[in-house]
């Protein structure tokens, strides 16, 4: 077993997947002589040839739609995006020809495409470079979206990902790409889609994330336990579907509930959560959701960015906000 | 200074409007046999587009786009398709869609609001109607790359009007297949209207087959009212791109002799002396006037056609009424390969508020 980075581990899958799937390819901008503008294609085209790892002129409008076409005609396209705020031209094939595909001829055709592209802030990157769109994507009926959390669920959720009959927007947490190494089997096990998971128990309290604010949340549920507060921390994993039964269950036994997002805030996935437990867990709820995320700002360039992301002391402090409610 | 580049754009008849041959024609229009499918072809389309009218008139259709006048490129150019290859439609290609196999009910169920209607049970392969302009030139670059990387003879061949040539997704698709030297066909018909754009306001360019240029592939324009011209370039350019040869844009000209769909109406922006004009251009008369002069035609054969295809349109009219409501479910059923947990809530919600009774067609309201 090879200790890996997010990005080792994405390319490993890759590789697993060109080595065991004739039907794969890659297509994207940079992704083959030059390996992806983060290496996370790197030396692929060298082993599987030019023609399933496509290095395709700059037009990301092109690159999601020549995938719904070559997977309409049964091959398994897994495009790049090289910037997830530069998937805005490629929305139009994802909303209206990848997504619906199926449902349009009735089965008939189908549309198993996977788009991955970085996202989230965290790196002193670029304007344009720190996007995170998945409730944009999240809303679109008939899509996956998916973003994993460490390198070892970046592997096995990209491998069932690219199974996976329907397309699925495949977001990668750039800040996780080398932030920490893991042990990670070459073994071409998939992880399950459409389910979170749970890493670590606790009674007190639920908090949820995902990609990259995992982090924080977890070192959050370490100060908090430094306290004697036990905190539950779920990783979505898979955004839409969203797995909101093992989110009810937990809070059904801790009472109080954290979401902490990156993304911008209104009409953003913590609002989702939120709305479930209302509909389905009010009355197991103790206190009030809490929401840290994003705030309705442009993600702002290097020097404010960290004050933008969700930092440990705010999940605390909700977290302290809720513990505080009456009982 | 020197020239680094020189281009030049033909344009292709080989039959005038009265049906007389331009020039000895190529070998397989020399053999009546050959024409006469093509005429039948024309004809139940426009039959069937007259009938779609009627029906959205009357309530029974929704929106619908006609293709009157476009006759001879859908006909021409699916003529030249083998069944393995792939059509990638725009919503005005009816014409091309019947000759591929897709029965007219399925169409008529598609534009009575039924997804059932693209469920084809002829080309099974074929695309769904693209209502987004353009896209589907991005899907057919897709489709032709995953015909050559697997070594099949097939061709992706996508259909689109003149206002399409306008998108980045026309261009962005056509130099995908350039590029890759996929095995795609573009067909531009340019009926010369985009809604209420003219053509001259849609581009500065004197050809759309000109965009071929950029793209470094053949573009040629094509009497698009021609349908033994339209036939042998895309022939000529189907075989191309299965040997290997790559992409070719084909323009056929040709005139949009109804409104843009049936929620419009031409008459606010267009001159009603132009579209006259350009009746006497249209391609199903030409054809006859040429099966006429070649005496492979007569009176009582046009009459034996028109009513078998008012019987073929009317059996299937009849099918098309007749076609139980879709299932609600439906709506969830296709949605993914397997219905997502976190949706099976939903549908059980459809199922309990769902009418019992069946639907009907009545789209009036
Ligand atoms: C991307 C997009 N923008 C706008 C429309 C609305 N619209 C429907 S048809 C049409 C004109 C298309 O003209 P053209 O490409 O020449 O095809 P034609 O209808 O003449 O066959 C427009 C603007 C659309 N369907 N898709």
């Amino acid at each position: 077993m090879a200790e890996l980075n997010l990005v080792e581990a994405v390319n490993q899958a890759l590789a697993h997947a060109l080595e065991h799937d004739p039907a794969v390819v890659l297509l994207g901008e940079d992704i083959g002589a030059n390996g992806g503008v983060f290496r996370a294609t790197l030396g692929l085209q060298q082993r599987f040839g030019a023609e399933r790892v496509i290095d395709t002129p700059l037009a990301e409008t092109a690159i999601a739609g020549t995938a719904v076409g070559m997977a309409a005609m049964g091959l398994k396209p897994v495009a790049e995006i090289q910037f997830s705020g530069f998937l805005y031209p490629a929305l139009d094939h994802l909303i209206n020809h990848a997504s619906r595909l199926r449902n349009r001829s009735r089965g008939r055709l189908s549309c198993p495409l996977v788009l991955r592209t970085p996202c989230g802030a965290g790196i002193h990157a670029p304007e344009h470079h720190s996007e995170s769109p998945e409730a944009m994507l999240a809303h679109v009926p008939g899509l996956r979206v998916v973003m994993p959390s460490s390198p070892a669920r970046a592997y096995g959720l990209l491998l069932a990902a690219i199974r996976d009959p329907d397309p699925v927007i495949f977001l990668e947490p750039t800040r996780l790409y080398r932030l920490f190494r893991q042990d990670v089997a070459d073994d071409g096990e998939a992880l399950p889609l459409d389910v979170c998971f749970t890493l670590r128990g606790g009674t007190d309290l639920t908090l949820v994330s995902w990609g990259a604010m995992i982090h924080e949340t977890e070192a959050a549920a370490d100060a908090l336990a430094a306290e004697g507060v036990m905190a539950e921390v779920i990783d979505l994993a898979t955004l839409k579907p969203l797995d909101m039964a093992t989110i009810l269950e937990s809070v059904a036994r801790t009472g109080r509930c954290v979401i902490v997002h990156e993304a911008a805030r209104t009409a953003g996935l913590g609002a989702e959560i939120a709305a479930g437990l209302a509909e389905e867990g009010l009355y197991s709820l103790l206190a009030p959701v809490q929401r840290v995320t994003g705030y309705d700002t442009v993600i702002p360039l290097a020097r404010l960015e960290q004050q933008y992301l969700p930092s440990v002391a705010r999940i605390v402090a909700a977290a302290r906000r809720t513990l505080e409610e009456a009982s | 200074m020197s020239t680094v580049a020189r281009f030049h754009i033909e344009h292709v008849r080989l039959i005038d409007a009265e049906g007389e041959a331009l020039a000895p024609l190529p070998a397989f229009a020399r053999d009546p046999a050959a024409l006469v499918p093509l005429y039948r072809a024309m004809y139940l389309t426009r039959t069937f587009d007259a009938k779609a009218i009627a029906l959205q008139r009357t309530g029974k259709l929704g929106t619908f786009a006609s293709a009157l006048g476009q006759e001879a490129v859908g006909v021409g150019v699916a003529a030249a398709m083998r069944a393995e290859d792939v059509l990638l439609p725009s919503y005005r290609e009816h014409a091309a869609q019947l000759v591929r196999g897709v029965k007219i009910e399925e169409s008529l169920r598609y534009w009575g609001g039924d997804e059932r209607g693209c469920d084809f049970s002829g080309p099974r392969s074929d695309f769904p109607n693209c209502v987004p302009i353009a896209t589907q030139v991005c899907h057919a670059a897709g489709a032709a790359y995953a015909f050559k990387l697997r070594g099949e003879a097939r061709v992706a061949v996508c259909f689109m009007g003149d206002g399409a040539t306008s998108k980045g997704d026309f261009y962005e698709g056509m130099n995908f297949a350039a590029v890759w030297k996929a095995p795609m066909v573009l067909v531009v018909s340019n009926n010369q209207w985009a809604i209420s754009l003219p053509r001259s306001a849609q581009s500065a360019t004197a050809t759309l087959a000109q965009k071929a240029i950029a793209a470094g592939i053949d573009g040629i324009q094509v009497d698009g009212n021609d349908v033994v011209a339209v036939h042998h370039i895309a022939r000529e350019a189907i075989e191309r791109a299965r040997s290997g040869g790559g992409p070719t844009l084909i323009e056929a000209l040709t005139y949009r002799l109804g409104d843009h769909t049936t929620a419009d109406d031409a008459s606010r922006y267009r001159d009603p002396a132009l579209v006259q004009e350009q009746w006497a251009l249209e391609p199903v008369a030409r054809l006859r006037k040429h099966l006429l002069h070649l005496g492979a035609w007569s009176k009582a054969q046009e009459e034996a056609l028109a009513h078998e295809c008012a019987e073929t349109v009317n059996a299937a009219v009849e099918a098309y009424l007749a076609t139980p409501a879709p299932d609600t479910a439906a709506m969830f059923d296709y949605l993914y390969a397997t219905l997502p947990v976190a949706l099976q809530g939903q549908r059980a919600s459809a199922l309990r508020f769902a009418p019992h009774n069946g639907g009907d067609h009545d789209q009036s309201s």
